[in-house]
């Protein structure tokens, strides 16, 4: 059985690992970064608006562009990147089981970065499976990175920001977006998103679900309907479209297998998208040497996703003592403090106080543990 | 469709192509890309047909996690087609139900 | 329901309260930037763009940016730099009966000088017809580009951007590659 050894482990090269191993690696820290795709840069590349944020987040960049000025840094930082390798299982120890052309290896290393971020959530309805209909994130990375449209006639469900950027971008790749519904009675995702398809003629329904999908094999006609304050449909305020994709962006949930396999502790935040690990600021969890970042902690979005990676990689780093802690102290308070600015706000109010709950919860499971062992 | 030219992204190298077979049928697929989109851009949306009611499913996730798209690709049942890239002479076939591995009779030589 | 987070579509009261845009004053002056960004969403490139100081955000990032009419030149270099698409530039004396906006368009294919397009309102309804004046693409843009057309004076408070222009199919997308397969 063949065993590489280095010092820190990453797994996923999207928005989080990536900047983690560039901070790791940076510090003089030998870095594998591992990641399931062909292509590094997870969601980055599908990215094609300009990201918010601050200039010191490169906001007004676009994301596919951040991603390949990341991925020219982690490279110069001398991190070695495996793709198209896949982590399977993580035992105790932290030693990952990876398979990499078609052969098995053990990757042992003093500290573990998970970084794998999240996947779409599905929700059913009836012909809900029928092709045609697929995550919002699916759509966007046929026209984005496959350069396909899946379909001519979209109509999408979620006004999340996913929801709201994807229909923007399916119309940039050719696409008509039919409507735009929501369940809820307001808009989730930021105006400005929104105007951009409303200056399009995009319709918004609010308080509004899909009742059902029809079609001979796929997606051909949407019946939506109103929803009470309930969610319980109101007979009589249906409408039909004609459509052949309907796109869902009803949230993502963290993808934690790896890290519920290392025996983590996890708490249960809604907000997050369900089951998230307990971590401490510099991102490490209940399980020494593990450490988490980017949508897999909880989602949020790619820039903070950046930042928490930094974090990650200056904590780790400073474990392995790559750095000294009085420097680990200034760029973990530097990245907290960009962080900070990127969860305030009337849209990150909500983030700033569920990573407060997670943050307190790892506290508190110390201060358990720390009294359990007088 | 393909989407050649983009209002942002740089306009689209088809230079390379290759062929694939889709249950048989030739379709043309650009190097490199996943199995998926080249069927997408052949138009075609199903992609297997489930055990029980034997309903048709295409893609859901497009990034490898949910399985919707499986394929038999090359003879290997179970493929997912949205992270799995094209190769010229590739055969891509509609799988039906639950795949089946079964080792032929020369030992797993192919036989087709 | 009115508001931004009903419609995506700023009310009348929302625009009124913005410290983006500017006063009545100025705009019938000339050309000056209208910012409107009605929400605190942690977002500060356009502060940067400026250069001559005319728009503040501060260290609060979330901060609504603040239009300095009077240091504004119209200039337009916010327009490409807001990744909201919510800055036009505004020119009231653009003409006797015309007024000009300058707004950023990202789709395909883009109009060409002197065409004449559908001008829309914020919600996307053809109000009249607009007059391309200029079609601006550059580098620093990264991939917007900012269209100048001219409107009837009376539409221009609700005039944001044109009516895509429809893609013709198939041989129009084809390209430089050549034909498109299958």
């Amino acid at each position: 059985m063949e065993v590489y050894r280095t010092d820190i482990a990453v797994v996923g090269a999207g928005s989080a690992g990536l900047s983690a191993a560039y901070q790791a690696a940076g510090a003089g820290a030998k870095v594998l970064v591992i990641d399931e795709n062909r292509l590094p840069g997870g969601q980055l590349f599908k990215q094609i608006h300009k990201f918010f944020g601050s200039r010191a987040h490169r906001a007004g960049t676009r994301g596919y562009m951040i991603g390949r000025e990341l991925l020219e840094n982690v490279t110069a930082s001398g991190a070695e990147v495996w793709l198209d390798s896949l982590v399977y299982g993580m035992q105790k120890d932290l030693s990952l089981g990876v398979i990499r052309n078609g052969k098995h290896i053990v990757v042992k290393a003093d500290a573990v970065i998970v970084a794998a971020g999240a996947k779409e959530n599905y929700m059913a309805f009836p012909g809900s499976t029928l092709p045609g209909v697929m995550g919002a994130g699916a759509a966007q990375t046929m026209i984005n990175v496959n350069r396909v449209l899946p379909g001519e006639r979209v109509l999408m469900l979620g006004s999340g920001n996913v929801g709201l950027i994807v229909s923007y971008q399916l119309m940039q790749a050719g696409a008509e977006v039919v409507a735009l519904v929501e369940g809820a009675p307001k808009i989730g995702g930021y105006g400005v998103h929104a105007g951009k398809i409303r200056r399009a003629g995009v319709p918004i329904y609010l308080s509004h679900t899909i009742k059902s999908v029809t079609g001979n094999g796929r997606v051909e006609k949407v019946e939506i309907v109103g929803v009470d304050a309930r969610w319980q449909q109101i007979p009589g305020t249906e409408k039909t479209f004609e459509a052949d994709t309907v796109c869902l962006a009803v949230g993502l949930n963290p993808m934690t297998e790896l890290l519920w396999m290392s025996g983590c502790e996890f708490c249960f935040i809604p907000a997050f998208g369900g089951h998230v690990p307990l971590h401490d600021a510099s991102m490490e969890t209940t399980v020494k040497g593990l450490y988490v970042a980017g949508d897999v902690t909880g989602v949020e979005e790619a820039s903070s996703a950046m930042e928490e990676g930094n974090l990650a990689g200056i904590g780790a780093a400073r474990a392995l003592g790559f750095l000294s802690e009085e420097e680990a102290k200034r760029k973990l308070a530097e990245t907290a403090e960009r962080l900070r600015t990127l969860r305030s706000g009337m849209f990150g109010e909500g983030r700033r106080k569920a990573k407060e709950q997670q943050l307190e919860a790892m506290e508190q499971y110390r201060a358990g543990t720390a009294e359990s062992m007088i | 469709m393909r989407i050649i030219q983009h209002p942002i992204l740089e306009e689209l190298d088809t230079s390379d192509k290759v062929t694939i077979y889709y249950n048989g049928q030739p379709v043309e697929a650009l190097e490199g890309e996943p199995v998926a989109a080249a069927l997408i851009n052949a138009g075609i949306s199903s992609f297997r047909t489930t055990a029980r009611n034997h309903e048709p499913r295409g893609i859901f996730c497009a990034i490898g996690r949910c399985t919707d798209c499986m394929m038999i690709v090359d003879g290997i049942p179970n493929t997912r087609t949205c992270v799995t890239p094209v190769r010229d002479g590739m055969r891509v076939e509609t799988q039906h139900g639950l795949g089946t591995f079964s080792v032929p009779s020369d030992g797993g030589k192919e036989d087709r | 329901m009115e508001g931004i987070i009903y419609t995506g579509v700023p009310s009348k009261e929302e625009l009124s309260a913005c410290p983006g845009i500017p006063s009545e004053e100025r705009m019938n002056r000339g050309r000056v930037a209208c910012i409107e960004c009605v929400q605190e969403i942690p977002c500060n490139p356009c502060e940067g763009a400026c250069r001559f100081g005319a728009i503040t955000i501060g260290e609060e990032i979330t901060r609504l940016p603040v239009l300095h009419e009077e240091k504004c030149t119209g200039c337009g270099v916010c327009v490409a730099n807001c990744p909201g698409l919510a800055i036009t530039v505004i020119d009231r004396s653009f003409s006797e009966t015309e007024a000009s906006i300058d707004f950023p368009f990202e789709y395909i294919p883009l109009p060409a000088e002197g065409d004449l397009v559908d001008a829309v309102s914020r919600g996307g309804e053809v109000l009249c017809k607009g007059r391309i004046l200029k079609v601006k693409k550059s580098k620093a843009f990264a991939g917007t580009a900012v269209i100048s057309m001219a409107v009837p004076k009376e539409y221009i408070d609700e005039v944001r951007s044109m009516k895509r222009l429809p893609r013709r199919t198939a041989s129009d997308t084809a390209g430089k590659n050549g034909k498109e397969t299958i």
